[in-house]
């Protein structure tokens, strides 16, 4: 592990700052929360940038790593590093959470600081899965998520409030009990550590690794979520908080696709080789059945949630591909993911705050009251669906070249997901924006504030900026990526070499996977 | 025999606990009403300097009274625990009982009695001696659950604690004097070289195990033995109930753990098995059950029978024939490390349930915890992090007495124990997240407006910080208990 920083812990300073601030805030006067609230997470995006400016792109290797004995037998240690899977997902957290703060500024009344401070927990814990080293530590981080979740959904949340958070609660639990269960397995075969990169070193045996697959299955899908474990998600969506979405559909649906990554590949290449095809599977049936429901949905939050589930099959479909661009794309997905479900979901939250519903019928025709939310919002629609120039398109597109060369069939699958993302985010648009105002309400609604527009302006640029000029968030990728799809060949070469009948199927597949963009 | 005043000095803490015990009992009479706090004081510092003693112990390893008591840091880590257990009680019972106006100062005398018992109990080597350990222990109990004379509830748990704690009793009279008939002593040494005589199908041997198990089992509230234990919990004062749950249960298995590693070693083929099977049925239905309680008090006690049954896979893998002697090392000491962290978490949620009793209001229905959150946010904080601990959700503590837990199983080989623990350890997450749930996403009701009076006394808030710090520390730096844990368990053979 490289120390190429100056001796200054400043992983852990990103992790823990916000938890502090959490703290802080308990001490601040009522009247000055959100202020103070704004302020640590705008301090915890400046701290963050260091991470992006002084990070080396050449190598897969982890920077800014620091590692301290946590717990001495057995040895669990308190070890953190980045690498170009990780640096991304963390920006976008530290970038979002302002936005957060924001959108809650007049939304959020009651319990205003708890609520700050169940966000900066959370901001915590999101940041600790994604800079992890030790698989304890990433246990410990990963469910830590849980209860600041439960109360933000809970808390804050709609009528139905209480139902979804306990919904959403139990799915992640059981799904994460299993993988605590993985871990301690892994601990056993893999040489008595619980270091991350050492356990992906190591080379389980076959029925191991199916075993383990499932219980990494059981925890990463249900959080991505994967269909059919995705039913949590609209319930959550639909009564959490503006902020709760937000983090919700950004970071947390993240980590499910960073745990295949950053666990199940690397430590699991053979069982990855033959669950692949029903990964795919199920992907495309996410990618067809997440836009079929949202055609069908009245509710904005719903329709914005299914599309998720859809737009999260794309990322699993190209982590499962296997290959450099498959791989990319599913990274550049998760970060515009982020960025677009994000951006509509701070404009559901916008409108809410106006009409006080969430339904299609009752926030019609708004292009005339509120021109320039209708312009963000025709923005971020056609961000979501992939428009070329919008930051989607190029994640869709390496994603969609990366499962061609897996399968022609599968490409021509997830390309009709597209299609049918257009259709129903322009019907959505179409009603929404241009549609018959509802007579009662639109001579009421005001255009956006200042403070919404410095919520959705910087959204928007990004948008456009990732479109136009992706290379600063790819860039950080390649080295890792390669890395990562490196290793899986080698992984396969070895096995080709052992079974020897089988060779020539996997030598195609091995040369396209080299095929990695530049 | 003599009694070598060596053998006296070793047993220091037992005495100065026993005379405080009698000293309380012999003043209550002579002391002003306004002075009967004092006593309490007096059992508290009695309480401190024998943590004091057994900490200097804690290297020692002894056997006085020609083999009947030992010294040893297994013990010591039980007695350790006892002792701030017990303080922790007493602490919380100095307001509770006011407020439930039973304030009494034998109460404490009773207090320390079981205590003395308890100690007997881990640090006996002999079945006599941890059968009368485990009696003064009870006897002590029945009459504390019964201390709210005015109350039929109260009654009624002492009058069937009583009935059935008899019985266990004389059950495990059954086997201990089957045992002796068979090895020709009570001492575990003895027994320990007899049975390695015999074969594992003996059939005497086999009876007189499973005698040792019921009676144990009972004792211990593990499935199907449990039976007492809600309505024992429930009637039982709330600081009694949290002693119960905490103390006696500790003790329980430290005596348990001794008898049957040192004493019944050698047929640890056959209560491998067994142990599997109460393992698994008291995970399954001390959770299950759980589910469907409104009362808090009885939620908790079906919670403490499942948490025996995680302390059981513990048991199972230092039981496992084909586990090499490190890892059945590690499930004993995560038996241990459970059952104190157990200990932090379980005080703390019931002295919440203490303070929120109020005069006309029992406080541990599930309904007057509605809107907690917004009447007592810091108690409600409180709860949550306990009842978080309790699931074993990190960064709690519960989380890392799980996480050795279920280590242990995978490394014993045992990963579906382990998968079958982990389950339930989601499906608690249901119940305890209930009680969270009705704090903060309920609305206060108009009845429960009054802040009980409780929650402004000190020693409450002494009780409350001591249980999170436990928590708090013990999750996030469990290192020094682990380690003495572990060095407790080489004590054994």
């Amino acid at each position: 592990m490289s120390l190429d920083y100056s001796g200054f812990p400043w992983l852990s300073a990103v992790v823990f700052f916000p938890l502090l601030g959490a703290l802080l805030l308990l001490l601040v006067k009522d009247t000055a929360v959100r202020w103070t609230a704004l302020g640590i997470t705008l301090v915890e995006l400046a701290l963050s940038l260091p991470l992006w400016l002084f990070f080396d792109p050449s190598t897969p290797r982890m920077q800014f790593a620091e590692q301290v004995t946590w717990i001495a037998s057995p040895a669990i240690n308190y070890s953190v590093g980045i690498d170009g899977i990780s640096l991304p997902l963390i920006l976008l957290t530290t970038f979002l959470m302002p936005f957060c703060i924001l959108v809650s500024w007049t939304a959020v009344q009651t319990r205003v600081k708890a609520f700050m401070a169940a966000l900066l927990i959370m901001e915590t814990a999101m940041i600790g899965v994604f800079v992890a080293l030790d698989f304890v530590l990433f246990y410990v981080f990963w469910e830590a998520m849980l209860i600041p979740m439960y109360l933000l959904i809970g808390v804050w949340g709609g009528p139905n409030r209480v139902y979804a958070a306990m919904k959403f609660f139990l799915y992640t639990l059981t799904g994460s009990v299993l993988l605590l269960a993985a871990i301690l397995a892994l601990f056993f075969h893999g040489g008595q550590t619980f270091d991350i990169l050492l356990l992906s070193g190591v080379e389980y045996p076959a029925a191991l690794q199916f075993w383990i697959f499932l219980a990494f299955f059981a925890a990463f899908a249900v959080k991505v979520p994967m269909f059919p474990f995705h039913t949590w998600l609209p319930d959550a969506h639909v009564e959490a908080p503006t902020a709760g979405s937000v983090i919700l559909a950004s970071v947390l649906l993240k980590m499910g696709t960073y745990g295949f990554l950053r666990f199940t590949l690397p430590m699991l290449p053979d069982a990855t080789d033959t669950f692949t095809p029903a990964m795919i599977g199920l992907s495309l049936t996410a990618i067809l059945y997440g836009a079929y429901m949202a055609l069908a949905q009245t509710d904005l939050k719903k329709l914005i949630a299914y599309s998720s589930v859809s737009h999260m099959g794309f990322v699993t479909l190209g982590i499962f591909a296997l290959n450099a661009q498959g791989i990319e794309g599913a990274l550049m997905q998760m970060i515009n993911h982020g960025i677009t479900t994000g951006a509509l979901f701070l404009c559901v939250g916008i409108i809410y705050e106006r009409t006080h519903s969430r339904l299609l019928a009752d926030n019609a025709g708004l292009a005339g009251p509120m021109p320039r939310y209708a312009a963000f919002l025709v923005i971020f629609s056609l961000s979501s669906l992939g428009l070329p120039g919008t930051n989607s398109f190029v994640g869709e597109f390496l994603v969609l070249a990366g499962t061609f060369l897996w399968s022609k069939p599968a490409a021509a699958v997830a390309a009709l997901g597209i299609i049918l993302a257009a259709a129903y985010l322009l019907w959505m648009v179409q009603r929404v924006a241009f549609g018959v105002p509802v007579a009662k309400t639109a001579p009421k609604l005001i255009d956006l504030t200042p403070r919404e527009w410095v919520t959705l302006t910087p959204l928007a640029i990004l948008v456009f900026w990732i479109g136009f000029f992706p290379n600063p968030v790819l860039t950080p990728m390649h080295a890792s990526v390669n890395h990562l799809v490196e290793h899986l060949d080698q992984r396969h070469t070895a096995v080709a070499h052992r079974h020897a009948p089988s060779n020539d199927q996997r030598q195609p597949t091995v040369l396209s996977r080299r095929e990695g963009i530049p | 025999m003599t009694l070598p005043l060596s053998d006296l000095a070793a047993i220091l803490p037992e005495l100065i606990v026993m005379a405080t015990a009698c000293l309380v009992l012999a003043l209550e009479p002579i002391t002003p009403a306004k002075r009967k706090e004092w006593l309490a004081w007096l059992s508290l510092g009695a309480l401190a300097v024998c943590f004091c003693l057994t900490s200097a112990q804690m290297g020692v390893h002894a056997t006085v009274f020609s083999e009947l008591i030992v010294i040893d840091p297994y013990a010591g880590f039980w007695k350790l625990l006892l002792y701030a257990v017990t303080g922790l009680t007493l602490l919380m019972s100095l307001a509770y009982l006011k407020e439930e106006r039973i304030h009494q100062t034998e109460y404490y005398g009773f207090l320390l009695l079981a205590l003395v018992g308890m100690m007997v109990m881990v640090s006996a080597a002999d079945l006599l001696t941890i059968y009368l350990g485990t009696e003064l222990m009870s006897l002590s109990l029945y009459i504390l659950a019964g201390f709210k004379r005015a109350d039929g509830r109260s009654l009624e748990a002492s009058a069937k604690y009583f009935v059935l704690g008899a019985f266990s009793s004389g059950i495990l009279l059954y086997g201990i004097s089957l045992l002796f008939g068979v090895a020709g002593s009570t001492r575990l040494s003895a027994i320990a070289a007899a049975v390695s005589l015999r074969s594992l199908d003996d059939p005497t041997l086999l009876v007189a195990m499973i005698l040792l198990v019921v009676g144990f089992g009972f004792k211990m509230a593990v499935v199907p033995f449990h039976m007492w234990t809600p309505d024992v919990y429930e009637g039982s004062p709330t600081s009694v109930t949290a002693f119960m749950a905490v103390a006696a249960k500790a003790a329980s298995f430290g005596a348990f753990l001794r008898v049957f590693l040192e004493g019944l070693g050698g047929l640890k083929a056959n209560w491998h098995t067994l142990f599997l099977a109460l393992c698994v049925t008291t995970l399954v239905l001390g959770n299950v059950v759980a589910i469907v309680q409104s009362s808090v008090k009885r939620m908790l006690a079906y919670s403490s029978i499942a948490h025996a049954g995680y302390a059981l896979i513990g048991v199972v893998v230092a039981g496992h024939a084909s586990a090499s002697f490190e890892v059945r090392s590690l499930g004993l000491s995560s038996v241990m490390l459970y059952l104190a962290i157990y200990a932090f978490m379980t005080l703390g949620a019931f002295t919440i349930v203490a303070m929120l009793r109020k005069s006309g209001l029992e406080g541990d229905h599930l309904e007057d915890f509605s809107g907690l959150a917004k009447r007592q946010p810091v108690a409600a904080f409180l709860m949550l992090v306990f009842m978080v601990s309790l699931a074993g959700i990190p960064p709690a503590a519960g989380f890392i007495g799980k996480f050795y837990l279920f280590m242990a199983a995978v490394e014993a080989d045992l990963a579906w124990l382990a998968v079958v623990g982990l389950l339930f350890a989601a499906v608690s997450a249901y119940y305890y997240l209930r009680v969270v749930m009705v704090m903060y996403m309920r609305e206060p009701q108009t009845s429960a407006d009054l802040a009980p009076r409780l929650a402004a006394s000190p020693v409450m808030t002494v009780v409350l910080a001591c249980a999170l710090a436990g928590v708090i520390v013990l999750g996030l730096y469990p290192t020094p208990l682990v380690s003495l844990a572990a060095q407790a368990v080489l004590a054994l053979k």
